[in-house]
Formats: C-alpha cells, structure tokens, sequence
C-alpha cells in the first residue's frame, strides 16, 4: 500500500517533472502566464498522461519491440485528440488561451518518457497511479510558477486582483519573465533540496 | 515588402525561442557549446522547412476535402517521425559528411515541438504581415518556416556562445547549471522584445 501511496506523491519533490526532471519546458513556460492557465495546461496533461499510461501498458506486451516509439506516439496522439475535442466542447475559453499547446501535449517529453520508462513494464493500475503521480506534480509546479508570474505581473491572484494595488510589472506576465521567474523558482528549489 | 516583413517579424519580433517558447528541451540541452548548437541549428532549419512543406500539402490535399482536420494533430506527427527517419536514410546515402555532422541531432527532432508547432501554425493561424489577416498561401507558408528555423539557429547560437562565457565563471551553488541558463535566456528574451517595435 505505502509504495502505491508513493507513486502518487514522488512527482511533487523527489522526481518533480519540472523543477528537478527538467522535462515539458516548453508547455511550462508558454502557458504559465496565469495561475489559472497553468493548472488547466496541467491537468490537461494529467488527462492524457493518466489514460496513455493505461492504454500503453495494455497493448506494451504485443507490441513489436522495433515500432515502439510510432506506435507509442500514435496512441499519445489519439487522447490528445480526444482531448481537443472535450475541450472545444465544454471549456472552449481555456482551449482558446492554451492554443497551440494542446496539440503539442503530443511532443512532451514527459508522457512519452512515462510511457517507455514506466508503463511498458508495469501493469495498468501501477501505471494510472504513476500517471496521476507525475501529472499531479507537474500541475502542481505549473500552477506554482504561474502564481508567482500572475502576483508579480498583474499583482493578482487565481483572477483575484490584490486590491489597493497599480499594474504590476508586464514583463513577468510576457517572455522574460517566464524564464527568469523558472530559473529563480528552481534556485529555491535546489537551495530547499540541498538543505533536506 | 511582404517577404521582409516575413523573415524580420519570424526571425526577430516573433522568435520561435524567445517569444514564442517553443523547442525549449533541445534550446536548453544541445547549446553548451557552439559547435553542437550549430550542427542542432542546421538540422532543425532543414527538418521545420521540409516538414512544413508536405504537412501543409497534406492538409489542404487531403485532410480539407475529406473534412477530416480533426486529424491533424496525429497526421502531422507521423508525417514528421517519417520524415525524420527518411532525411536519415537519405543523408547517409548522399552526403555522408552531412550525415557525420548532424546525424545524432537528427533522431532527436521528432520530439522537437518546434517543428509540429510551426507545421500546426501555418494552417490553422491566420498572420496579417502588413497585410490584411489572410491564411498563409504555399509559399508564404515554407518561407514562414524557413525563417522562423533561422531564427532557432539564431537564438541557438547567441546563446551557446553566452554559455560557453558562463562556464568559466564562478557561479553561486544553487544557480548552477539551469537556472542560470534560463536566467540568461530571460535576458536575452528581454532584448529581443525591443525588436517589436520595428512590427
């Protein structure tokens, strides 16, 4: 029981996808612009991580061993699909906002790294569990960052404006700002995993 | 006129790293030395104009017809993958010495979200390039992508070069390694947002 419990919790510290895997930079750093933003984008990730780890470690035992990886993708690529289509249906806004980087939860490296390193070798429930794991983690530190970039930039909260406050620096909501808020973010990070 | 605009706005305004965040994985872990961002430039510059050539003829050929755009997202990768495997296969036979260059890049791309981006950009985007919101034609569209992979191989370079500097310098404990890098491409970042006002 203690090491399904442990499957679920290792995303948020131990092996944190963002701040210590460094992997999905790019979903992490162009959708973060709000801390709403980054927790859709996280658990739209979550979703497809979740079922692409079921579905891979049904099918892992019949697949040839060359044609992996296409046929891996392929099976990523359909819930993503699916995915899409749940979204222009009930949240249509925040598949506006996140745009390109729906389609593109196809080329993050953290569902296809699950599925190769974990969910061809373990059976379907370990693997919905390593899924929601690493998917909780990696909504965890997107909502995180994009806290840190809504407060700084926009001095609001989950949409909750901070009142008695002006505008807030723009550059933390534009490009700059994601880069530089994730470098310092992994500074305490290091700083906080040093000290353990 | 139009062309400038292109190739300004893709390689500067509008760069594919620094402002538009994507190919971030490969930005970060092939740039720590010059020579190596070079060969990851060159490959991707020749892998995004080539894969946004045929998934944009594939789209408006095949899956616009059929009514079948839906479907994009998974033709696009599989297109891409192949296409990879395919520039491989052809390389090796041609020019063994390109092959030699780029050949432990060139596996590596498929994952690359910059080449899917574009490729899913320049058919469901619509760019104004002075003038008038329009879809972007054949042409505009492999030119598009053409600059935009140089202005990869642009940000690549500056910043293996602005690497290479950092790692003879003495820095602090926990800002070692990423954070810094990405400190650094925060600033770069900062600098290349002067170029908007030229849009």
């Amino acid at each position: 029981m203690n090491s399904k419990l442990q499957l679920i919790t290792k995303g948020f510290v131990k092996d944190n996808p963002t701040f210590v895997l460094l992997l999905g930079m790019c979903p992490t750093l162009a959708t973060t612009t709000s801390a709403i933003n980054g927790l859709s984008m996280g658990l739209a990730t979550l979703f497809v991580l979740v079922l692409s780890n079921m579905a891979i470690s049904a099918i892992a035992p019949v697949v040839p061993d060359k044609v992996h990886i296409p046929v891996y993708i392929v099976v990523i690529a359909t819930f993503v699909t699916l995915l899409q289509f749940l979204m222009q249906a009930y949240t249509p806004g925040i598949y506006a906002t996140l745009g390109l980087f729906i389609p593109l939860i196809v080329v993050n490296c953290i569902v296809l790294g699950r599925a190769e390193a974990f969910a061809s070798k373990h059976s379907i429930g370990d693997s919905a569990l390593d899924g929601l794991g690493v998917g909780l983690g990696f909504t965890l530190s997107l909502t995180v960052l994009g806290a840190v970039r809504e407060i700084l930039g926009s001095l609001s909260i989950f949409g909750w404006k901070i009142p008695g406050t002006g505008d807030g620096m723009l550059a933390f909501v534009m490009a700059p700002g994601a880069f530089i808020c994730l470098g310092y973010l992994m500074v305490l990070f290091n700083k906080y995993l040093a000290k353990k | 006129m139009e062309i400038l605009l292109i190739i300004v706005s893709a390689i500067f305004v509008n760069n594919i790293v620094l402002a538009q965040f994507l190919g971030i994985c490969p930005f970060l872990g092939v740039s720590n030395k010059l020579s190596t961002a070079s060969g990851m430039s060159l490959a991707v510059c020749f892998v995004i104009t080539l894969a946004t050539l045929v998934t944009y003829l594939l789209n408006k050929y095949l899956l616009v017809p059929l009514g079948l755009t839906f479907l994009q997202t998974i033709a696009f990768i599989l297109v891409i993958a192949a296409l990879v495997q395919m520039v491989e296969i052809v390389l090796k036979k041609v020019s063994p010495s390109l092959y030699q260059a780029l050949g432990i890049f060139l596996p590596l791309i498929t994952t690359n979200c910059a080449v899917l981006g574009v490729a899913i950009n320049v058919v469901t985007k619509e760019f104004t390039f002075g003038l008038p919101s329009h879809m972007l034609g054949l042409g505009e569209a492999v030119l598009y992508a053409f600059a935009t992979s140089l202005g990869y191989g642009l940000a690549m370079v500056i910043f293996a070069g602005l690497r290479e500097h950092l790692a003879l310098s003495d820095v602090p404990k926990p800002f070692r390694g990423v954070p810094i890098a990405l400190i650094t491409v925060g600033i770069l970042a900062m600098a290349f947002m002067g170029f908007s006002g030229i849009a």
